[in-house]
């Protein structure tokens, strides 16, 4: 499996990164960190630019996180019409992690504030998709 | 004495659709460039074409534009760096002659963005993201400024109604631009007023997408005091990047890459930001005028608001910025755009600005910025 489910639109499929996606069917959202020299990223990378090694861990972005900033969407691209109104965020996690995501629909525009805390979970999408998503804590 | 001139400049009419082909946009902008120099078409030692390939229906543009110019059988190639490919090519066309391999370079930048519907193209612009980890959540460009937009508001109080004014300045000097796709002077209710296209950015927030032209001839310092009676010398140029994801950037109220490439330029020239007369800035968005004042330090962080409530980037202020109308009011034909922004400074230190002549202009910066902040690049111009 590769990243074809991914998110409501996917560019491409077949990354060395695409454990990720066995992660998330299975309800978990991780990241990786370089066996070698420690290093961690996110978006996972399946090879360490730091020591030039390819052996990674995967570990999960838990906890509370913050709201850094988010916009809301009105007018969708190809392939994204029938989603706007949608909400892009940045939320930051444990480690400084900050992620790219949607706010769940469960939150009203009137309730976002920068600042405000929020989960990261595994989603499900029409079609047998997947994603992620920022969540009320 | 700065070894590297610019004797040539050049645009098409920006518009929203050119009805021409981009072998003949591209004609109309070298023919200006070409304008009043002692140079033929033959002299010219190399061309460096520009645009983003994702707009393109033609392959390897390079070639065509090339030979319809009838430039080969000199070397021609491709650059791209999004909405700064055309600056990236003057970096480079500087080089080839800085390292004595050429002495006349055309740079060449062009966008027919007429050839997607807009849904299309904004399609495009999303895939000019990391395509695995941000594009499938339906992120765009304008979405991806939205985000710095809201991000500067909550940490400094900037309000709509100080975006909205950037627009007021731009309309105001685009309305007398006769390469512009927008010739409307706009007022602060009309683009307060304006549909929300990605929150906080309205309408008017945004520039449009356009087809468009430009063309730099770059000449060696000894050849270009042969060429054109007013050379105009590069003498600072910085280019930097910034990570693909949103998710890697470390700031969200300003552009790291624009940062760096500043801080560049600044030490190649020698010079400071008080000593910039004119500036052509990066303006997708009303927001990203903002974030070019603090980043390329003519404000302090959080303070650029204060120059456009004081008028000072309006041409007889403090610093003129996008005294031409700018992007906002000339549209972003993403590979002409930076040559564009050139075109404007050169003609500024040439004292023929026809919009509005900042009086003794005599160093200009252009600052010009490739996708959601992913490529920075700073030219600082002296005539």
């Amino acid at each position: 499996m590769g990243f074809e489910n991914f998110g409501t639109v996917s560019f491409t499929a077949a990354a060395k990164a695409a454990d990720f996606m066995t992660h998330l069917e299975a309800g978990k959202v991780m990241t990786t960190r370089c066996r070698n020299c420690g290093a961690s990223y996110f978006p996972p990378k399946a090879d360490c630019p730091a020591c030039l090694s390819s052996d990674v861990d995967w570990f999960e972005i838990k906890g509370q996180g913050k709201l850094n900033t988010y916009t809301i969407v009105n007018y969708g691209p190809t392939g994204f019409e029938n989603d706007a109104p949608y909400i892009l965020a940045l939320g930051e996690f444990e480690g400084g992690i900050q992620v790219l995501a949607r706010l769940s629909r469960d939150i009203k525009p009137d309730d976002i504030k920068v600042g405000m805390s929020l989960a990261l979970s595994p989603v499900k999408l029409p079609d047998n998709r997947v994603a992620y998503e920022f969540n009320k804590v | 004495m700065a070894e590297v001139a610019i004797v040539g400049v050049g645009q098409s009419v920006f518009s929203r659709d050119c009805g021409v082909s981009i072998r003949e946009l591209s004609f109309e902008a070298f023919k200006e460039a070409m304008e009043g120099l002692d140079i033929t078409t033959g002299d010219i030692d190399a061309s460096i074409i520009c645009s983003a390939p994702e707009y393109d229906k033609q392959r390897s543009p390079a070639g065509l534009i090339s030979e319809y110019l009838e430039l080969t059988p000199k070397p021609s190639f491709y650059v791209e760096t999004v909405c700064s490919s055309s600056s990236t090519g003057l970096r480079i066309a500087w080089s080839l002659v800085k390292a004595g391999l050429h002495k006349v370079v055309a740079v060449i930048g062009f966008q027919k963005m007429s050839e997607l519907s807009s849904r299309d193209a904004a399609e495009r612009m999303g895939r000019g993201a990391d395509i695995i980890w941000e594009s499938p959540f339906g992120l765009t460009m304008p979405a991806g400024y939205a985000m710095y937009a809201r991000a500067h508001m909550a940490k400094y109080g900037t309000t709509e109604e100080h975006l909205a004014k950037v627009r007021v300045k731009n309309s105001h000097y685009g309305a007398a631009n006769p390469k512009a796709t927008y010739r409307k002077e706009l007022g602060l209710e009309d683009i307060l007023n304006s549909e929300v296209i990605t929150s906080p950015l309205k309408k008017f927030d945004c520039c449009a997408n356009a087809d468009g032209a430009s063309c730099i001839i770059v000449a060696r310092g000894d050849v270009a005091k042969g060429i054109t009676q007013v050379p105009v010398w590069i003498i600072g140029l910085g280019a930097a990047t910034d990570t693909m994801t949103m998710a890697g950037r470390k700031s969200l109220t300003g552009l790291e890459c624009a940062k760096e490439a500043g801080k560049q330029a600044y030490k190649m020239a020698g010079l400071k930001p008080q000593d910039i007369d004119v500036a052509e800035v990066h303006d997708c968005f009303t927001v990203s005028e903002i974030l070019a004042y603090e980043d390329l330090g003519f404000a302090k962080p959080g303070e650029g608001v204060g120059l456009i409530e004081d008028k000072q980037t309006y041409a007889d202020g403090k610093i003129p910025v996008n005294v031409d109308g700018g992007l906002l009011s000339k549209g972003h034909p993403i590979g002409a755009t930076g040559g564009s922004q050139v075109r404007t400074i050169v003609r500024q230190l040439r004292r023929q600005a026809t919009e509005a002549q900042v009086k003794g202009a005599e160093v200009g910066l252009v600052h010009n910025i490739g996708g959601i902040g992913q490529y920075g690049n700073v030219t600082i111009l002296r005539r």
